[in-house]
């Protein structure tokens, strides 16, 4: 008996062919699309060259979802799409809809049931986030809060199409950055502020010197005798508190109620249209903690994008424009003080100075 | 029935426009109890600013040291539904294209196994059940193989590769994303289920410039469509977009090399100074295509912060004939990323990214050591400082 069941234990399956999910439409024009347009913000088509028209409605979700949510959107699926849906890289959800009919109805339905139908176009898209308080141990602040509250503030440029350009915005809850956090129009970012504590018992047990030493960038961590046993110190005057060590030496807690939050960075962006890609620049360097709503990140949000969509032509991406105008101008117009902590000093550091006599005055 | 936990400061993130994560939580908390105490514990870090997850600790099934995320509450008398309360990574299917089949049974084993969460999707790609305990990891692993889906990568090993929509609905895609992102998951089922490597790494596939799976600031490696020849153009179509909005302004002096001007009322574009960057053939799908002779480029290195900071990913092949080399089982591409492996096993250290490393010994060592020969699409001008090191083969 338990021999039979032994052999029947699956393993190593390996990915799942996507072929099976794919609907008709697509399988028939598979490679073969030839343009798409933009109906509106919650609706696009895709062309085929024989003429095919495939209809995408696409919704946000806030990724953390309940079994429930998932049979929401099948119970939609099999209503209007035969069954076939996909999700996008930022967590929505799109519905694949062959018949043309079905779009309008399509959406009621999703509306009705209290789903935001959007995110396509210039708009504010959904923030891709990490876990947060929710499910991580590394994290500085919420993440699913922080989103839900900035998207509540933010959803009329989900819905309507009013931004000079797409904006993306995203959030992690630490320095390791799940996702691609680092190159978003908005980034918002989890950010200790204290060394790293250390447990030198729990360390002993629990830790590999050698590897919690390498884990710091900024060679912080040193061998040290503690109680005539092996242990570490941390120099405090060159810690950068970026938690590495914590996360491969669970006994140098970092994690501080009164000090832990989060920075405003600014500019970045994936895409190689136009401009190259490049990282978000900082723009707040700390902002408290402040739960459930989050006033203070919420509001520094709200005053980039409405700058940027006062002062920013069509078509400009956030660093774009920022760009054009300048940082100086940036500043002045967001009202957000230029600090020390503005001026790199890291490793490419260098190479961030302004060599010219550029200045606008 | 009452709550088990007054959640008196989540319940301010039921209110207002968007989604409500909290709503999800509880909604799972109907089907699966033990999510209440997940409420009681984020309401708790919510009144102290703080986590309450501890740090460490394994979680796993049989056979694979990836595919679980091990997570403990700090408080497991408090809140015993969360005592362990791991994540389960799921391989998703290429593009992330689903039936609603497929999706309610997973529902359904998320209820039954785990907490009654999922994540659509992880940062990198898997589709996630949360609140799973190890006592039921095995049962939810076998219910998850027999619909035909295995585990995603974790800790130090090849992640879930990911790609985007590519070709299935996007007319942008200069290769086949899906088809390749499913070929080199199946062939490195090894090095994803067995971490060996000194770090992560990841494989992210963008069917063109516009990088929707944002795979060159966040994968080691990233494939990016492109092409060789020439754009082509439907001159009705570029006229009926210049009575649409101003084409010139818009289009021609967003183009980063200036590659295109107006003859007369027809576009002609400089081919040879096109930088495959996608604005015109954005602003104008139906005017423009991108040309027959398709490929990719792949960028080396990119990573988030940590250790030694965030990295783009840079050029190491301007053109790699994607579509030829599919034909062949991607022969040529797996000759190169077993280079790449070797070359980081044999100088990386611990926790040391392929673009660290890089970084670290020079992209000559490592061109070198993978054989590539350098070319000037690698870097944004040649050196400006006179510090050469010549060798001494070069008599």
């Amino acid at each position: 008996m338990a021999e039979e069941v032994k052999k029947k234990r699956l393993t190593d399956i390996g990915p799942h062919d996507y072929n099976e999910y794919l609907s008709p439409t697509i399988k028939k024009n598979y490679g073969k699309w030839a343009y798409h347009e933009i109906i509106d913000t919650g609706t696009m088509v895709h062309v085929a060259e024989n003429g095919d028209k495939l209809y995408t409605v696409r919704m946000g979700s806030p990724r953390l979802v309940s079994g429930s949510f998932v049979r929401d959107i099948c119970d939609i699926a099999d209503k209007y799409c035969g069954g076939h849906l996909r999700f996008t890289t930022r967590n929505n959800v799109e519905f694949l809809i062959e018949d043309e009919k079905n779009v309008e109805p399509l959406k009621k339905d999703l509306e009705k049931m209290g789903y935001n139908v959007g995110g396509i176009g210039n708009i504010v898209a959904n923030i891709v986030h990490t876990q947060g308080w929710v499910h991580c141990h590394t994290s500085a602040s919420d993440a699913s809060g922080v989103v839900k509250s900035v998207m509540d503030e933010l959803y009329e440029y989900f819905v309507e199409d009013k931004l000079p350009s797409k904006t993306r915005i995203a959030f992690a809850c630490c320095l390791n950055m799940c996702g691609s956090v680092s190159s978003s129009d908005i980034a918002i970012v989890g950010t200790h502020r204290k060394p790293p504590r250390i447990d030198a018992e729990r360390l002993r047990n629990l830790c590999e010197i050698p590897s919690t030493i390498a884990a710091c960038p900024t060679n912080s961590i040193r061998p040290d005798t503690v109680d005539g046993k092996p242990g570490v110190k941390v120099n405090e005057e060159t810690c950068v508190f970026c938690g590495s060590c914590y996360t491969v030496c669970p006994a140098m807690p970092i994690a501080n109620a009164e000090n832990d939050g989060l920075s405003i960075w600014v500019g970045g962006k994936v895409s190689n249209a136009r401009t190259k890609p490049t990282f978000s620049k900082l723009a707040i360097p700390f902002i408290p903690n402040e739960p459930p709503r989050w006033p203070g990140v919420v509001n520094a949000v709200k005053t980039i994008l409405n700058a940027y969509k006062d002062g920013a032509e069509p078509g400009e991406r956030v660093g774009e424009w920022i760009e054009r105008i300048g940082w100086p101008r940036f500043f002045k117009i967001t009202g957000f003080p230029f600090t020390k902590y503005h001026i790199d000093d890291f490793r490419l550091a260098e190479t961030t100075m302004n060599y010219s006599s550029h200045t606008r005055l | 029935m009452g709550k088990k936990h007054q959640t008196p400061l989540l319940d301010e993130l039921k209110k207002g426009k968007w989604i409500s994560f909290v709503k999800e939580i509880e909604r799972a908390a109907e089907k699966s109890e033990r999510t209440e105490d997940l409420l009681g514990q984020v309401e708790e870090s919510y009144r102290d600013k703080v986590n309450h997850w501890k740090h460490g600790g394994m979680a796993g099934v049989k056979g694979y040291g990836a595919g679980m995320v091990g997570r403990f509450s700090e408080f497991p008398e408090k809140y015993p539904g969360i005592k362990e309360c791991h994540s389960m990574r799921i391989i998703p299917s290429a593009g992330f294209f689903y039936n609603s089949d497929f999706l309610r049974k997973l529902a359904d084993i998320s209820e039954k196994h785990a907490g009654g969460l999922l994540n659509f999707h992880g940062a990198t790609g898997n589709i996630q059940i949360l609140g799973m305990s190890q006592a039921e990891a095995e049962d939810a692993f076998q219910a998850i193989a027999e619909l035909g889906f295995d585990l995603g990568g974790s800790g130090s090993d090849l992640r879930t590769p990911s790609c985007c929509a590519g070709q299935a609905r996007c007319e942008f895609a200069n290769y086949d994303t899906m088809k390749i992102c499913y070929n080199l998951t199946e062939e490195y089922q090894d090095e994803l289920h067995r971490p060996a490597f000194n770090y992560k790494f990841k494989l992210k596939f963008s069917g063109c410039a516009n990088d929707c799976v944002a795979s060159a600031a966040r994968s080691d490696l990233a494939f990016i469509g492109t092409w060789k020849d020439k754009i082509k153009i439907n001159q009705d179509e570029v006229k009926n977009y210049t009575k649409k909005f101003n084409v010139q302004k818009y289009v021609l002096d967003k183009c980063p090399t200036k590659c295109m001007w107006f003859e007369g009322e027809n576009l002609v574009i400089d081919d040879e100074n096109c930088v495959k960057c996608m604005h015109c053939i954005n602003e104008m799908p139906k005017a423009l295509r991108a040309g027959d002779e398709k490929g990719a480029s792949i960028l080396i290195g990119a990573k988030a912060p940590l250790v030694t900071g965030p990295r783009m990913g840079m050029m190491l092949v301007p053109f790699y004939d994607i579509n030829e080399d599919a034909k062949n089982d991607y022969e040529w591409l797996k000759g190169l990323i077993s280079n790449m492996w070797e070359f980081w096993d044999e100088y990386g250290v611990s926790r040391e990214r392929i673009g660290e490393l890089i970084g670290r010994v020079g992209l000559n060592t490592f061109l070198e050591g993978v054989g590539l020969e350098p070319v000037p699409e690698m870097v944004e001008h040649p050196r400006s400082n006179p510090f050469i090191k010549f060798t001494e083969d070069e008599d």
